[in-house]
């Protein structure tokens, strides 16, 4: 007996004659009973289910079909990256914020690049805020556009799916082009990039930004006044100014719900003060408002990116990494040639970069919200403490609040909503 | 990103003045303003802080802990905070000996986004938030019996063997699947074969056998 499941007990309260498992009747009321709200269902989603976005676990208890509490489990993905980084030097720890928020892995490169030099005080050349601004946008298009299609397939609409993943795939063509990977891309290294643009790679990125938006004005056609869109997203998942702020919640989450609240103004980094670019703000905090918020997130970026493109090009030849020689490593070529170069080159890789004691957090406003990087150092090449804050995480918190009373069918709408991704919420 | 010298949040002045010896210290490191204060009136201190005017940090950005390589040092509790209408940031540490039971009141009165948080720096530091409304493990698993990974004395392959490992993982527990709470959703419980559910009323979730 003990080896029975309790998924096998909740549909077999016995064995027929036959010895095969009986199954529950369908309705469990007295004949005439009409008072379905008298029984209270669980009902379990996940954690190997599309439309939770990775492997989220939800347990439903239902009254009819409103749902009258819902608890989530996560840790599915859990691998233990805050730890790993105790055991790593600071630029080792590139490769794991790659597999964080997979979906924005340059974004999470270019955080971790700030924080660690927040905490080294180095400053980084003109040209290398100017690619990692690049970076930091072309990965806010991609995360948006896989939220905008998975999120369409959710709630029914499958073209704009195919639409935006063939946006999506010119991007991570031009992200190829320039890391060598599609995913794990370890773009950034402590006081610079780990590599520059290829020869000619601003006409392909310039060629994206001026048809790129021709798609998102497709997207709005189909889905902004179309009244299916309207009707399972208008008034779904409210969330006030107020709640939000007290969920701390971040990102389009928290601006869809009224707030003006964007990393890139409030707290600057990069230059991004220095860009025009407007920050688009929801009254209603509902889906819909989730969605045009993310929706003209992307008309940004797109305008950042054209922004940042053109000092690119005005900074031609200019130098990338900073020349801090603490943190950058000598030429190639002279450190197959000369001697000193050669034994720098070593123990730079070999003992890695000691940061001061102390400590420093650094937030960026990624894709998903602000996205945090706190470490605590005590002098040596490995950090005491790398804490990720986690926007996907602390914005699913609030999943329960939002589920509370809502449809079964809007759960999965209210879930697309949040945008999550659950390599960053497990870790 | 410009070296700026670094000047401590006037906040931390006036906390002095309105908590006294309650404030144990203060410093800024990398351009954060950093200040610690005791346990015992944490709550009472980050309350001031969100509800006075002039300080309105309302917006928890972060909890976590930190554990130090040196032994003797105290575990950290980390609060930051932010006040989104004065764009303000503060760092609130509340340093936990070792020695004692690591116990702390929870947040998650002033801040609901304090739940998964605190649950979380449960979960990997083993620190007690006292009043929470619902303190249980959340990346791993509720029976996870290795202790807390994020501490020091926790080493990274884990504490238990790769066998070891391996044989709980195969001998896991199917009924570990839904706690008690959810099992009463559906009165599931009561159509339950006896002999589990005296395991579970003897809380013998996910007991190996």
């Amino acid at each position: 007996m003990s080896t029975r499941t309790v998924e096998m007990a909740l549909a077999t309260p016995g064995l027929d004659e036959r010895g095969r498992p009986s199954r529950l009747p369908l309705s469990i009321g007295q004949p005439g009973d009409d008072d379905m709200g008298a029984e209270h269902m669980l009902v379990n989603i996940g954690p190997q289910h599309p439309a939770t976005h990775g492997v989220l676990r939800l347990v439903l208890e239902l009254e009819g079909e409103t749902v009258k509490r819902c608890i989530p489990h996560i840790g599915y993905l859990h691998s233990g990256f805050e730890k790993l980084g105790e055991y790593r030097h600071y630029n080792q720890i590139v490769p794991l914020t790659d597999r964080t928020d997979y979906l924005s892995p340059m974004a999470n490169n270019v955080c971790l690049a700030l924080a660690a030099e927040k905490l080294m005080g180095i400053e980084i050349t003109e040209r290398c805020q100017v690619l990692r601004v690049i970076a930091c946008e072309m990965s806010r298009i991609i995360s948006h556009l896989v939220w905008l299609g998975t999120t369409g397939i959710d709630l029914g609409a499958f073209t704009p799916f195919l639409w935006s993943f063939y946006q999506r795939e010119r991007i991570y063509n031009l992200q190829e082009a320039w890391t060598g990977a599609r995913l794990t891309t370890s773009l950034t290294r402590i006081g610079g990039m780990m590599a520059d643009v290829p020869d000619g790679w601003e006409a392909g990125l310039r060629d994206f930004t001026a048809t790129f938006t021709r798609t998102l004005d497709e997207v709005d056609t189909m889905f902004t006044r179309n009244s299916i869109w309207c009707g399972r997203t208008q008034g779904v998942g409210v969330l006030t100014a107020e709640e939000a702020i007290n969920f701390s919640l971040s990102g389009p989450m928290l601006r869809a719900s009224g707030v003006d609240y964007d990393v890139r103004k409030d707290r600057p980094y990069l230059g991004y003060e220095t860009y025009d670019f407007d920050v688009p703000v929801g009254e209603h905090g509902d889906i819909y408002d989730r969605y045009r918020v993310r929706l003209e997130e992307m008309y940004q970026s797109n305008r950042i990116l054209e922004q940042a493109l053109d000092r690119l090009a005005r900074l031609k030849g200019a130098p990338l990494n900073t020349d801090d020689h603490r943190v950058i490593l000598p030429p190639k070529g002279r450190a197959m040639s000369d001697m000193e170069a050669m034994i720098h080159h070593f123990k730079q890789v070999m003992e890695g970069i000691p940061a001061p004691a102390g400590e420093a957090y650094l937030g960026v406003e990624n894709p998903k919200g602000e996205l945090g990087y706190y470490f605590v150092a005590d002098g040596t090449a490995k950090p005491v403490r790398w804490r990720i804050r986690p926007p996907s995480f602390i914005n699913l918190a609030c999943l329960p609040k939002l589920c509370e009373g809502a449809l079964l069918s809007d759960v999965i709408a209210i879930n697309a909503s949040v945008d999550i991704v659950m390599g960053e919420i497990d870790r | 990103m410009t070296a700026v010298a670094p000047a401590l949040s006037p906040s931390v002045d006036a906390l002095r003045a309105a908590f006294g010896s309650a404030v144990l210290r203060a410093a800024v490191s990398c351009g954060d303003s950093i200040v610690w204060v005791a346990a015992d009136r944490a709550h009472e201190i980050l309350a001031w802080l969100k509800n006075t005017p002039g300080q309105t940090f309302n917006y928890l950005t972060d909890v976590t802990a930190v554990d130090y390589r040196d032994p003797d040092r105290p575990l950290e509790v980390s609060y930051q905070l932010r006040s989104l209408s004065r764009k303000a940031d503060l760092r609130v540490k509340i340093p936990l000996d070792k020695a004692q039971p690591l116990a702390v009141d929870s947040v998650v009165d002033l801040w609901r986004g304090a739940d998964w948080l605190e649950r979380e720096v449960f979960d990997m530091f083993g620190v007690t938030f006292t009043g929470h409304p619902d303190l249980r493990r959340i990346l791993m698993w509720d029976t996870y019996a290795e202790g807390h990974p994020l501490r020091k004395d926790f080493p990274l392959r884990g504490n238990f063997t790769r066998a070891e490992q391996t044989r709980q993982a195969l001998a896991a527990n199917p009924e570990a699947h839904y706690s008690m709470e959810e099992l009463s959703i559906a009165d599931a419980f009561n159509e339950l074969p006896e002999d589990m559910k005296r395991r579970l009323l003897d809380g013998q979730r996910g007991e190996l056998r």
